[in-house]
C-alpha cells in the first residue's frame, strides 16, 4: 500500500488544463521533489491533494484510502499535512499559540472548552519542544506577524508538522531565502521530517538534491519521470522537456554540493 | 511517574490575576454605596447587564472575527423567554426566580443554535449581511406574533412572585438594591466564565479562525463548526443578560429585538474595544451613559456617538481599552511624562473646537426639532440664540479657530508619540537579546 | 387577472428600484471587498437631496443634480475617511461605513426634520398610463421602469466598452488578482465608490417621490439589498437582478393577498379553530408575512444554496 497515491488526477480552470492525468505513487516513508518549469502546475497539485481545490476527475488514495474532493480538515484529520508557498500563519497569535493551535486538533482537544489550555501539560511539553527544534525560542510571546521572513517560514513548516501528520506536503519551504539560511534549513526539515513520507515543491536544486529520495518531474500538467535522482538527471526526456542545458548545469553543480556534504 | 508529580505540585494562581478579580468583586460589591439615588442604582444595573451583553458580543467580534448586526435577537429573545418564565413562577411554578437570568440564558442557547446554523454558513461580510437579516427578521416576526410578543405594547410581568427559602429570607426581589446584587453576582460569574473561556482550547481555536480561516482548515479544524459553537456560547451568555433585563423591568417589548439595539452592541462594544478582554465592559459603561445621560443633555447625541464613533474607527480602531493600555506601556517604559503637555493642549483645543461644533449642531436642532420652544438656548453654560446671525458667526469662529489650533497641537502630539514609540522598540529589542 | 397584471408590473417596478440599489452595493464590494453599510443612507440622500433641489428649481433638474452630488459626497467619503481604514482589514471598512450610515442619518433629521417632507411626483408624469377594469397602472410607476432600464442599459455599455469597466469586470471575477492591481489604481476606487453612491442616488430621486421620503428609509431598504446581494451571489449582478425581482414582485403580490393557511386548510376540508395548534402560524394572512418574505428567502437559500443563486465563490 502507497502512503500517497494519484491516479489519473486532472485539473481544469474553465477551458484550460493545469493537471492532465497524473500518476503518482509515493511509498511510506519516501521523500519526493516535485520539480518542474514555472506554470507546470506543482502548487496546483498539491492543492489538489489537500483539498483545497476539487480535482476536475481521478482519485486521490491516502494510505490506500480515498480521499478525493474531500475538505480540507477532513484530509488533515487523516495525517496529511501541508505548508504553504505564501506563508499563512495565524498573524496576530504568538509564535507558541501558533504552534500550539496547530497541534490542538490532532492532540484530541478537537473543539473542547472545558479545560484551560495551561492545564494540557503533554500538549504544551510538546508544543516547546517543536518552537525549540524551529529555534524559535527567544521569540516565543511574540505575534507571529512581526517576525522576520525566514522566521515566518521556520514557523510555516512547524505549523505544517505540528499535527503530527505522516505525510508532508511543503511547497517551496525555502523560497525566497538566502544560501545560508537555506542550508540551515534544509537540516531543519530533514531532522523534524524523520520517519515521515515527504513532499516537497523545490526549485532550488540543492535542495532537491539534499533531499529527495526520488524526484518526479511535472511539465505543463503531466509527470514525465519520476525515478531516483541520478536516474532523472541522465533522463534525456527530462532533459529535452525541462530546461535543457540549464538543468543539467544546475544538477551537475548541485550534485557536487551534494557529494562534497 | 512524571505525571502523579504533576498532579502533586502545587501550582498558585497568578498573583495578579488574584489581585484583579478580588478588586473587581470588590468594586461590585461596594458600588451601591457611592450610588446615592435610586437613579445611580438604577443606572449601575443597566450597566451590569449591558456588561453581560458587550462581552458575550466581543466573544464573536473580538474572539472571532465576526461582525453580527443582529446581537441584539438573542438578548431579547432571553428577555421574552425570561418574562414568560416569571409569568409562569407568578402561577405557581417552582423554580426560584434568581434562576430566570439562566432560563433566559439556555433560551439564548436555543435560538443561537436554531438561527446560528443559518447565520454561520457564510463567514466574514456575508456573515455580517446574513445577520443584518436574520435580525429583521425576528423583529418582524416578533409583531406577527402578538400571541407570544404581546404586540405593540409588550408583555409585563411581576419580579416579587415565586417561593423558596431564599424569598422566605427577605429576598423578595422588591427592592433594587436585591436586583443590583443578583446583577452583580451573575456579571461576577459571567465574566470569569467568559474569560476562562478565552483560555480553552475552542476559545483559542476562535482566534486562530479569526486570523486565518483557511489555515485553520489545513491544521484539521471545520471553521463552519468553529463560528456555529462561538455563536451558541456567545448566545447563551447574552440570554443571560436577557434574562436579567426581564427581572430588572419587569417587561419586554419587540424593539428589544430591534436593529437599533443590535447596533449598538456593535458600536459600543467596539468604542470599549475589542482587543481586550476589559474592553467591552468600558464600552458597556459608555454605552449607558450615552443612552441615558447624554441622551438627557441633547437630542442630537446619535450624532456626537457617530461621529465619535467614526473618529476611533479611523484613528484608533483600539477603542478605549486600547487607548488605555498603550498610555500603561507609555508609563511602564518610563515614557510617559513628556506626553503630558501635548495631552493638554490637543485636549484643550480639542475641547474649543468641540464646543464650536456642538454650538453649531444645538442651532441647528433647536430649529428644526424644537421649534416650539423658542430659539434660545445655552450650551455648556454659555447663552446662544438660535435665531440671531452673531450666534452662529461666534459658532462658526471658534470651531475653525479651535480646530486649526486642534490640529496643530495633534501634530506635535503625534511627533512626540512616535519618538517614545521609537524608544519603546529599542527598549524592547534590548530586552530580547538579553535573553539569548 | 387584472390584479396579477398590474401586480406584476408594480412588482417588476419596485424589483427594478431595488436592483438599482443592489448594483451599486455589488460593485462597490465585489471591487473593494467593501461592503457599504452606508449603501442606503446615499439613496436616502438622493431623495431628500432631490427633494430640495426641486423645491429650489425642478424635478428634472434634480434628477441630474442629486445623483451627481451624492457622488462627489461618496468619493469625497471614500478619499478622506475610508481610505485611511484600508490597512485596518474589511471588518474596520464595514465599520466606518456603518458609522456613516449613523451620522447621514441624523444629519438628515438635523437638515429636514424627522417627519416626512412633501417630495412629490412632478405634474406631466402624475396620472395613470392605462386602466385595466378598475384599476389603473401610473405614469410614474412607467417613468420608473424605464430609467431603470436605461441605467441597466448604460451600466452594461459602461462594463463592455470601457477600460475602467474591463477592470470592473476583473474584478468581479477575480477579487484577489484585482486587489493586489488595485492598490495601484485608487483612482479607481474612488471612482467606483463615487459610482455606486450615484447609482443609490439615482434610485432615491425616483424612489422618494413614488414611496415616501422620510428619515426611516434607509433602514426599511437596507436590510433587503443585503438579502438581494447574498441571494443573488455575492459579486454577481446578474443575481442581484434575478433576486431584486424575485424580491419586488414576490413582495408586491404577497401584500395584495388576503389568503392565509386556515383559507387553504378549509378548502382541503381540514378546519382550523383557535384551539388547534399552532393557530397563530395558520391564521396569519399572507399580506401580513408579506414584510418578511425577503429574510425568509434569504434563510431558504442559505441552506438550499448557500452560495446563492448566480454565485461562483464559496465560503
Amino acid at each position: 500500500m502507497y502512503a500517497l497515491e494519484l491516479q489519473n488526477l486532472t485539473k481544469n480552470f474553465g477551458k484550460t488544463a493545469i493537471i492532465r492525468g497524473v500518476n503518482l505513487a509515493v511509498k511510506k516513508g519516501e521523500r519526493v521533489a516535485v520539480i518542474g518549469p514555472n506554470g507546470a502546475g506543482k502548487s496546483t497539485l498539491f492543492n489538489l491533494i489537500s483539498g483545497r481545490f476539487e480535482p476536475s476527475s481521478g482519485n486521490i488514495k491516502l494510505h490506500g484510502q480515498d480521499i478525493t474532493g474531500k475538505r480540507p480538515y477532513e484530509i488533515s484529520r487523516r495525517g496529511l499535512a501541508r505548508s504553504f508557498q505564501i506563508t499563512n500563519i495565524f498573524s496576530r497569535l504568538s509564535v507558541f499559540e501558533n504552534l500550539r493551535c496547530a497541534a490542538l486538533f490532532a492532540s484530541g482537544q478537537k473543539y473542547s472548552f472545558w479545560k484551560p489550555l495551561s492545564k494540557l501539560d503533554a500538549l504544551n511539553d510538546r508544543t516547546e519542544a517543536l518552537m525549540a527544534s524551529l529555534e524559535l525560542k527567544r521569540r516565543r510571546d511574540v505575534p507571529a506577524s512581526l517576525l522576520t521572513y525566514s522566521e515566518q517560514r521556520a514557523l510555516e513548516v512547524g505549523l505544517t508538522i505540528a499535527g503530527g501528520g505522516d505525510v508532508i506536503l511543503l511547497d517551496e519551504p525555502t523560497a525566497g531565502m538566502s544560501h545560508s539560511e537555506t542550508d540551515r534549513f534544509v537540516h531543519l526539515i530533514r531532522s523534524v521530517t524523520v520517519g515521515k513520507t515527504l513532499l516537497t515543491v523545490e526549485h532550488d536544486m540543492g535542495v532537491v538534491f539534499g533531499l529527495a529520495d526520488r524526484i518526479a518531474v511535472l511539465v505543463y500538467g503531466e509527470v514525465i519521470a519520476f525515478d531516483t535522482p541520478e536516474k532523472v538527471r541522465a533522463d534525456p526526456k527530462v532533459k529535452e522537456a525541462y530546461l535543457g542545458a540549464v538543468l543539467d548545469a544546475d544538477m551537475n553543480h548541485a550534485a557536487m554540493a551534494g557529494a562534497a556534504a | 511517574m512524571s505525571s502523579i508529580l504533576k498532579a502533586l505540585h502545587f501550582k498558585p494562581l497568578d498573583g495578579v490575576r488574584i489581585v484583579v478579580w478580588s478588586a473587581f468583586a470588590l468594586i461590585l460589591l461596594l458600588m451601591p454605596l457611592a450610588a446615592q439615588s435610586s437613579f445611580a442604582l438604577t443606572l449601575l444595573c443597566l450597566t451590569g447587564i449591558a456588561a453581560i451583553a458587550c462581552m458575550s458580543y466581543n466573544m464573536l467580534l473580538g474572539q472571532a472575527g465576526m461582525l453580527s448586526f443582529g446581537h441584539a435577537v438573542y438578548t431579547g429573545l432571553g428577555t421574552f423567554v425570561a418574562i414568560h418564565a416569571m409569568n409562569k413562577i407568578v402561577g405557581g411554578w417552582w423554580v426560584p426566580m434568581w434562576l430566570i437570568p439562566l432560563v433566559g440564558g439556555f433560551a439564548g442557547l436555543a435560538f443561537g443554535a436554531l438561527l446560528g446554523y443559518v447565520t454561520t454558513r457564510k463567514a466574514g461580510t456575508p456573515f455580517s449581511m446574513i445577520t443584518l437579516g436574520v435580525g429583521e427578521l425576528v423583529f418582524a416576526a416578533a409583531l406577527m406574533f402578538p400571541e407570544f410578543f404581546g404586540g405593540e405594547a409588550g408583555i409585563n410581568s411581576n419580579r416579587t412572585g415565586g417561593s423558596g427559602w431564599l424569598k422566605d429570607m427577605g429576598l423578595t426581589f422588591g427592592p433594587q438594591i436585591q436586583v443590583y446584587y443578583l446583577i452583580a453576582i451573575y456579571l461576577f460569574i459571567c465574566t470569569a466564565a467568559m474569560y476562562a473561556f478565552t483560555q480553552t482550547p475552542l476559545g483559542r481555536i476562535a482566534n486562530a479562525v479569526r486570523d486565518n480561516a483557511e489555515r485553520a482548515e489545513f491544521v484539521g479544524y471545520d471553521t463552519r463548526w468553529v463560528r456555529y459553537l462561538i455563536v451558541m456560547a456567545s448566545s447563551f451568555f447574552a440570554g443571560i443578560a436577557g434574562g436579567l433585563t426581564a427581572i430588572n423591568v419587569e417587561a419586554a417589548t419587540a424593539d428589544l429585538l430591534h436593529g437599533v439595539r443590535s447596533g449598538g452592541y456593535l458600536l459600543f462594544t467596539f468604542l470599549g474595544g475589542v482587543g481586550f478582554f476589559f474592553g467591552p465592559i468600558i464600552g458597556s459603561i459608555l454605552l449607558v451613559f450615552a443612552l441615558v445621560v447624554l441622551s438627557e443633555f441633547t437630542k442630537a447625541w446619535q450624532l456626537y456617538v457617530g461621529i465619535i464613533f467614526l473618529i476611533m474607527v479611523v484613528f484608533a480602531p483600539g477603542g478605549f481599552s486600547a487607548l488605555i493600555m498603550l498610555n500603561l506601556r507609555r508609563v511602564k517604559y518610563g515614557e510617559w511624562r513628556k506626553m503630558r503637555w501635548p495631552y493638554v493642549g490637543m485636549f484643550f483645543f480639542g475641547l474649543i473646537a468641540l464646543w464650536g461644533f456642538a454650538a453649531l449642531v444645538e442651532m441647528a436642532y433647536q430649529i428644526q426639532v424644537a421649534a416650539g420652544s423658542g430659539t434660545a438656548l445655552t450650551v455648556a453654560r454659555i447663552p446662544l440664540d438660535a435665531a440671531s446671525t452673531s450666534s452662529w458667526l461666534i459658532a462658526v469662529a471658534v470651531l475653525i479657530a479651535g480646530g486649526v489650533a486642534f490640529e496643530v497641537s495633534r501634530r506635535k502630539f503625534q511627533r512626540v508619540w512616535n519618538e517614545g514609540e521609537e524608544h519603546i522598540a529599542e527598549a524592547i529589542k534590548k530586552a530580547e537579546a538579553a535573553i539569548v | 387577472m387584472e390584479f396579477f397584471t398590474i401586480s406584476l408590473l408594480n412588482g417588476v417596478s419596485y424589483g427594478l428600484l431595488l436592483f438599482m440599489l443592489s448594483a451599486g452595493l455589488t460593485l462597490i464590494f465585489s471591487m473593494m471587498g467593501v461592503l457599504n453599510f452606508a449603501h442606503a443612507s446615499f439613496y436616502m440622500l438622493g431623495a431628500y437631496l432631490a427633494f430640495q433641489v426641486s423645491e429650489w428649481t425642478n424635478f428634472w433638474v434634480a434628477f441630474v443634480i442629486a445623483p451627481v452630488l451624492v457622488a462627489i459626497l461618496g468619493g469625497l467619503f471614500e478619499r478622506v475617511v475610508l481610505r485611511k481604514t484600508h490597512k485596518f482589514g474589511h471588518v474596520a471598512e464595514l465599520l466606518v461605513t456603518f458609522g456613516l450610515s449613523f451620522v447621514i442619518l441624523e444629519l438628515v433629521q438635523l437638515i429636514w426634520g424627522r417627519t416626512p417632507v412633501d417630495y412629490k411626483v412632478p405634474t406631466v408624469l402624475e396620472g395613470s398610463l392605462f386602466k385595466l377594469y378598475s384599476s389603473s397602472f401610473p405614469v410614474y410607476r412607467a417613468f420608473m421602469m424605464l430609467v431603470a432600464f436605461a441605467m441597466l442599459g448604460s451600466l452594461f455599455l459602461v462594463l463592455k466598452k470601457t477600460r475602467i469597466g474591463l477592470v470592473i469586470q476583473a474584478a468581479l471575477t477575480h477579487p484577489e488578482t484585482t486587489e493586489a492591481l488595485g492598490h495601484n489604481v485608487p483612482q479607481v476606487f474612488a471612482l467606483v465608490f463615487a459610482g455606486g453612491c450615484a447609482l443609490a442616488a439615482l434610485a432615491g430621486v425616483i424612489g422618494g417621490n413614488a414611496f415616501i421620503t422620510e428619515p426611516g428609509m434607509a433602514q426599511a431598504v437596507g436590510a433587503i439589498i443585503f438579502v438581494v446581494v447574498v441571494v443573488g451571489g455575492m459579486g454577481s449582478l446578474a443575481g442581484a437582478l434575478i433576486a431584486s425581482i424575485l424580491i419586488g414582485v414576490a413582495q408586491t403580490f404577497a401584500v395584495g393577498l388576503d389568503w392565509s393557511f386556515i383559507g387553504g386548510l378549509q378548502t382541503l376540508g381540514v378546519t382550523v379553530t383557535p384551539e388547534t395548534f399552532g393557530y397563530p402560524v395558520w391564521k396569519l394572512k399572507i399580506s401580513q408575512v408579506a414584510p418578511i418574505l425577503p429574510y425568509l428567502l434569504l434563510v431558504v437559500m442559505l441552506v438550499v444554496r448557500p452560495k446563492g443563486i448566480m454565485g461562483t465563490r464559496d465560503e
